[in-house]
């Protein structure tokens, strides 16, 4: 027999489900734009840079996720692709609209990205597959968006069940791992790499042991796994066979670092307005790391020119090392000053600028250093408190150093020509 | 013909919270206190299911008859089963369009409610979907 879904019925046990869009930021602009269907779309990043949604049209013309529009650009005219520029507004709404709508189906669900969601079947009676299939056409009805689900006992397989039933078109968008008899073979499947909480270093790290697919990892020895690289990894190891170390609202390590980088809307020439940049960029990444109620320990900044220009391509970048680790603005703002000189050079055109924070640690697990200013933390935390809290729901105060005119600033307002050639291609809703 | 010109989103309104007019004193309550209802809230009377509900611009007057006039603003619930008689935006051919959904002969056809335009009927080779249901009409006099 095949490796399809089979039915069953009683009170559901410990199962999890996720729920992934389809192609979120496509699907959404489909809703509003009819015309969009059945025609190739691609939804490009800030400024026209990459590729960061593609349908599935796109995907068969072989645009690649993350690629320069540019690149692209001739292969998706000569297919009339629409090309849009990324409306977050209108994603996160939505994504709302879709996370409202699986609240009706149980209490007990994690919101996992702007398009994901993990969905506890635990205690609800009746087939988990029924109630898959009827999760997955309420959505569409009520949103508009189409949804795939993974069913299983882990949350790391759920993830895997979702992969499968969004390659396999038979399986209708759901699939229930749990029930299945060729797990091995569905888990000889999946690419190592593709295993939630594993990722590209670390798959580069296992490849050379043997450890290859899922399957490999679920055989291999969780001890052997712990010692050798993280308990993280090693739960992963146990939730591959089906034993629940992770619940709702956790999840393997997966950030090891936060970063935030824009490219300019022109050129950089200026210390000034790169200075500006970063410390822009810097607050956001700060924003994030407290957020996630996580310390810093090494702030990078970094700069570089267009790779495609006719200038040389060069990228310098500088770290500061903070003795300890801090989720403080104000510091981190102190540090990027000392650094700036370091990444900036004169006769570049500057293309793109970052920070990168990391050494990330749980804000309540800072070792203090000896010499630390307790109090002057303990302000700085509240001053950060108080900010965040004011910019909660729409950027209210800002370091004078962020500048105030912004003329580096990403365009939102898309310029290629291309875009706005596509632009009068889409029909207005009208 | 009667188009939809734009979609909006729908904002969820701030709650509107009844203003305590009596002060309050230790030890004397205000006999008002006990009888504060909430605030009537448009939102919570026009829309029943927020997730699924959206708002629609409409364009020219092929609803008339149906009190739908350009310019209105319509109510859209896309969990609502649409019915013969409804009034629904459908897409057809890669428009979005507002008309009364009949079922005739098991087949469905979108009525203009304006003697000047023509009932359309739905071939098979059409592209066409119920994109929600009108539940009202805002109208402003």
């Amino acid at each position: 027999m095949g490796c399809g879904n089979q039915r069953h019925s009683s009170v559901i046990g410990p199962l999890f489900a996720l729920v992934d869009c389809n192609n979120f930021y496509v699907s959404c602009e489909r809703v509003f734009n009819p015309k969009l269907h059945r025609r190739p779309v691609v939804v490009l990043s800030n400024n026209d840079g990459c590729v960061v949604a593609r349908s599935e049209e796109a995907k068969a013309l072989g645009i690649p996720m993350g690629i320069p529009y540019f690149r692209v650009r001739e292969l998706l005219e000569d297919h009339q692709a629409a090309v849009l520029s990324s409306n977050y507004t209108l994603y996160a709404d939505m994504s709302n609209r879709v996370m409202q709508t699986l609240a009706t189906f149980t209490p007990s669900f994690e919101i996992y990205s702007i398009d994901e969601a993990f969905l506890s079947l635990q205690g609800l009676s009746g087939d988990p597959l029924t109630i898959g299939r009827r999760i997955r056409r309420t959505v569409l009805q009520w949103t508009g968006i189409p949804v795939s689900v993974g069913i299983a006992p882990t949350k790391t397989l759920a993830k895997i069940a979702n992969h499968w039933a969004k390659n396999h078109p038979d399986l209708e968008g759901v699939f229930d791992i749990s029930r299945t008899e060729c797990l091995p073979s569905i888990l000889e499947q999946i690419d190592i790499e593709k295993v939630w909480g594993i990722g590209r270093r670390l798959s580069e790290k296992l490849r050379p042991l043997g450890i290859r697919t899922a399957w490999h990892l679920a055989q291999a020895n969780a001890g052997w796994i712990q010692k050798r690289f993280s308990v993280s990894a090693a739960r992963t190891v146990l939730e591959l066979r089906g034993q629940v170390c992770f619940r709702l609202e956790e999840s393997p390590e997966v950030n090891q670092n936060i970063m935030v980088s824009r490219s300019f809307g022109q050129p950089v020439r200026t210390i000034e307005h790169l200075q500006e940049a970063v410390s822009t960029y810097l607050s956001r990444a700060a924003e994030k790391l407290r957020q996630q109620k996580l310390c810093a320990q090494i702030l990078t900044v970094f700069a570089r020119n267009s790779p495609f220009g006719s200038a040389p391509f060069c990228c310098p970048s500088a770290s500061f090392i903070f003795e300890t680790a801090t989720q403080s603005t104000l510091e981190m703002m102190k540090a990027a000053q000392t650094l700036l000189p370091r990444v900036y050079r004169p006769n570049i055109a500057f293309h793109k600028a970052g920070v990168l924070l990391s050494g990330l640690v749980p804000a309540d697990k800072v070792q203090p250093n000896l010499f630390d200013n307790v109090s002057v933390r303990r302000r700085d935390n509240r001053l950060m408190q108080v900010l965040d809290r004011l910019n909660a729901a729409r950027k209210q105060v800002f370091f004078a150093s962020e500048g105030i005119r912004q003329p580096w600033r990403t365009s939102f307002r898309c310029k290629s020509p291309a875009f706005t050639t596509r632009w009068s291609d889409l029909p207005i809703v009208s | 013909m009667a188009v939809i010109k734009s979609i909006h989103r729908i904002r969820r309104s701030k709650r509107a919270f009844p203003v305590f007019t009596a002060r309050i004193r230790a030890g004397f309550p205000s006999p008002a206190a006990d009888y504060e209802e909430n605030k009537l809230d448009l939102n919570q009377y026009l829309i029943k299911n927020p997730p699924a509900t959206f708002f629609v611009r409409v364009s020219g007057d092929s609803m008339e008859g149906a009190g739908i006039h350009d310019g209105d603003l319509l109510v859209v619930d896309r969990s609502l089963e649409p019915r013969s008689g409804s009034v629904v935006i459908a897409v057809i051919n890669g428009e979005l369009t507002v008309k009364r959904l009949r079922i005739r002969r098991g087949k469905p056809v979108l009525e203009p409610e304006n003697s000047k335009y023509p009932v359309q009927e739905i071939k098979k080779e059409t592209e066409f979907e119920v994109w929600g249901v009108v539940t009202n009409v805002i109208h402003p006099l």
